[in-house]
């Protein structure tokens, strides 16, 4: 599939990057998290082409790729799921949750259904501690779960 | 938006929107902070059209507002001036809300929080258990103001204090923040006004200031919900910290895990840009200041302040080793000063009062108050401000209300991963820096999960571990492959096949772990298993030796089955059991097959008649 380049030069458009300076770097991770909001994930060619715009060598835009979390390099389902494994969330059952989901979708931890969709991932807090054990599915969160609230919630996303 | 070209065009400001606030009679805020997960925006919808409809939108006035902190009532509904506090409200309570309390002055008593003790009702805010023994100083237009609002800020006195600090000079401010005796609020509890002093001391024309918004500690979301809440309180310790120290650049790193953080704070600053709060010669005075919002990328490791400016400068965020600090050389090579949300939320307050006053609250070594993320096995979940020195008995018995579900407390988990358990018998100390360090935690950020007899203390190092292994960046060797040990020698624990030998592996492992990692990631990393170990020991030795699990956790030691005698033949378990492990017809006793069972614990959390038991 050809990854139509437009989307990115938008994003590049609206920034004034100072190339050359010592500067020009602190736009990657920007432009890479707005890229990856349009894709939905970081595909080669816009990853090649986010080095030759912004002059920072494709061996380092790869590097900060696979070191934050956050970027994908390969496409996640049409709901995001994310399962909390924050402190709060492991004492008051975060586990059981994610087991459920597993066993629902028949995914595990950072894949995607066949049908693209659902993706599950784990993150490490989303800070509604006070609400624990929690999972957000796309923006909205919800909190104080049972394992026999998963299937209900994932319902409403088929 | 009105622009402010000196001190007096604000103050005139502030006169009006006063006025304008003193209009109306009262005022129901609706929480949109954590409790949108309960549905609040429709409540406050609700609530807005109910009162335009009755046609009091006069008199009353219906607000958005950031987290209260007593998330275990969410969605809370609160009417001032009197101070009334609803919880659990839904959007079928809003007619009633409307037309028992604005209308009638009478109170919903469903909706009121009882007294634990003789399930007397108790109306208003103050008088509730959880926020009687606060000091909400920092909180304590948390709730009230609408975070997205500049008027609303100025209303209560905001930027006052920037005003009054761009009257004097860098200097004195740096010196008023010494004698407040405020620490760094992130963790490590170094001296604000030192590491200013350090920074404005520092040779270079151009300086940087840093809001370390990347609260990554799991189980903690003071951050969170302070800029959810009031990010305008942020701002103006950063411009004030700005000011102080000579920098005319801020960068806020949020991370990305809190979108409306994010949303907020530009809000917040996109306000302040257009009134001439943040700009060329704010306020007249010659001083400018900009800021801009980066947004994280999923790293914990970020939260050290080296690794935090490697992702400003859109590299991999790793630390690098220090000194140089970066007072002396931090982003792009200039001297930089970093401090905790937190720590610039309580900058206004030492401008406002004075360094002198500030410092009369708190601890003596350290001073002020200090937000809790008070989370885990207890009753009354939430955030909790209290002064630094506070007993720890107090914030989780008095304001906490004891344990859940009447079970026993076993410890308090402080500091994150970083951190340690602190059992029973140290609940009396008073919670500061040193004195939690003394026990082996630490206060950190200020996550606090208390866990009771069901928390097994071995599967939750485990689980500490298996975070940090996960989170550090590889870059130093004692934290790349220490902690991976460390984490393979618990699992080998867990699943039963532990040997004496175990704990004096992990504790030497440890040891040079803390010694030689680069960063605090590391150096802090083996904290969970020293404090386990030296407190818990008999629970390591009971899964070694005896091959069991005394809290019923670790899945390789335990098995579920139903006891007869109290199983009705619902069908329940049976239904619910993700591998068809439960069989049995209506009415008749079910039984679990123990090859297929994957111990999941649902059937535990689904019988109604406790018939489900683990061993």
């Amino acid at each position: 599939m050809r990854i139509n380049l437009k989307k990115l030069d938008n994003i590049l458009k609206d920034r004034k990057i100072e190339r050359g300076s010592k500067r020009a770097s602190s736009d990657l991770i920007p432009v890479l998290q707005e890229a990856q909001e349009a894709y939905g994930h970081l595909p080669h060619e816009v990853l090649k082409e986010v080095s030759l715009r912004l002059k920072v060598p494709l061996s380092q835009v790869y590097g900060v790729v696979t070191f934050y979390a956050q970027f994908r390099l390969s496409p996640s389902g049409k709901n995001l799921i994310k399962v909390c494994e924050g402190t709060a969330c492991h004492v008051r059952g975060g586990a059981a949750i994610k087991k459920r989901i597993e066993g629902l979708l028949n995914i595990k931890d950072g894949e995607t259904t066949t049908d693209y969709k659902f993706t599950l991932e784990t993150v490490a807090c989303v800070g509604s501690c006070a609400f624990s054990p929690v999972m957000v599915v796309n923006k909205q969160y919800y909190g104080k779960l049972t394992s026999n609230d998963v299937e209900d919630i994932l319902k409403r996303y088929k | 938006m009105k622009k402010f070209f000196n001190s007096e065009d604000l103050e005139n400001y502030r006169k009006e929107v006063r006025e304008k606030a003193s209009r109306f009679s009262t005022l129901i805020t609706v929480c949109q902070g954590g409790c949108k997960a309960f549905g609040s925006e429709e409540i406050l919808e609700r609530l807005s059209s109910e009162v335009r409809e009755r046609r009091l939108n006069k008199k009353v006035l219906v607000k958005m507002a950031g987290c209260h902190g007593f998330c275990e009532r969410g969605p809370l509904v609160l009417i001032f001036p009197k101070g009334i506090f609803y919880g659990r409200v839904t959007v079928k309570d809003v007619p009633e809300i409307v037309e028992e309390t604005i209308v009638k002055n009478r109170l919903v008593d469903r909706l009121l929080v009882h007294s634990p003790k003789d399930k007397e009702k108790i109306p208003l805010i103050d008088q509730i258990p959880f926020y009687k023994r606060q000091m909400r100083l920092v909180l304590k237009h948390n709730g009230r103001i609408n975070p997205e609002s500049l008027d609303d800020y100025l209303e209560v006195g905001g930027y006052s204090a920037l005003a009054k600090a761009l009257n004097r000079k860098p200097g004195d401010i740096i010196n008023e923040v010494k004698i407040s005796g405020l620490r760094g609020r992130g963790g490590a509890g170094f001296p604000t006004g030192l590491k200013w002093e350090l920074t404005a001391r520092a040779i270079g024309d151009t300086k940087y200031i840093i809001c370390n918004a990347d609260e990554g500690d799991p189980g903690a979301f003071m951050d969170r919900s302070v800029l959810e809440g009031n990010p305008h309180s942020v701002l103006e310790g950063m411009i004030i910290g700005g000011y102080a120290i000579g920098a005319n650049e801020g960068y806020i790193y949020v991370r990305a895990e809190y979108p409306l953080a994010i949303e907020r704070l530009r809000i917040a600053v996109e306000k302040c840009e257009a009134t001439g709060i943040l700009g060329e010669n704010i306020l007249g005075s010659g001083f400018s200041f900009s800021v801009k919002i980066k947004e994280g990328a999923g790293a914990f490791v970020c939260g050290e302040e080296t690794a935090l400016i490697a992702s400003i400068e859109g590299k991999r965020g790793m630390p690098r080793p220090r000194p140089p600090f970066p007072a002396q050389s931090g982003l792009w090579g200039k001297p930089t000063c970093i401090n905790n949300v937190e720590t610039f939320a309580n900058i206004p307050l030492i401008i406002l009062d004075g360094g002198g006053e500030y410092s009369k609250v708190g601890a003596e070594k350290s001073k002020g108050t200090k937000i809790f993320s008070l989370t885990g096995k207890v009753n009354n979940t939430g955030l909790v401000e209290v002064p630094i020195g506070t007993k720890l008995r107090d914030v989780i018995f008095e304001i906490g209300g004891g344990v859940d579900k009447g079970r026993t407390f076993k410890a308090v988990q402080t500091g994150g991963p970083s951190g340690g358990c602190i059992p029973g018998e140290y609940l009396d100390l008073p919670i500061d820096y040193e004195t939690l360090a003394e026990v082996g935690s630490i206060m950190g950020s200020g996550g606090m999960i208390v866990l009771d007899d069901k928390t097994c203390m071995v599967e939750l190092t485990h689980y500490f571990l298996s975070f940090t292994q996960n989170e550090s960046c590889g870059k130093c060797t004692p934290c790349r492959i220490g902690t991976k040990r460390c984490l393979e020698i618990l699992e080998k624990i867990t699943r039963g096949e532990g040997e004496e030998k175990d704990l004096d592996d992990l504790l030497e492992l440890a040891k040079i772990i803390k010694d030689t990692s680069l960063c605090g990631l590391g150096q802090t990393a083996p904290n969970p298993i020293l404090s386990t170990i030296r407190y818990f020991k008999d629970e390591y030795e009971t899964h070694i030796k005896d091959k069991k699990c005394p809290a019923g956790v670790c899945k390789a030691l335990i098995k579920y089955y139903i006891d007869e005698a109290k199983c009705k033949g619902c069908t329940l378990c049976a239904k619910n059991c993700p591998v068809g492990a439960i069989a049995g017809e209506v009415k008749k006793k079910h039984m679990i097959s123990l090859d297929k069972c994957i111990k999941c614990g649902v059937c535990l959390e689904t019988c109604k008649f406790n018939a489900v038991v683990v061993e």
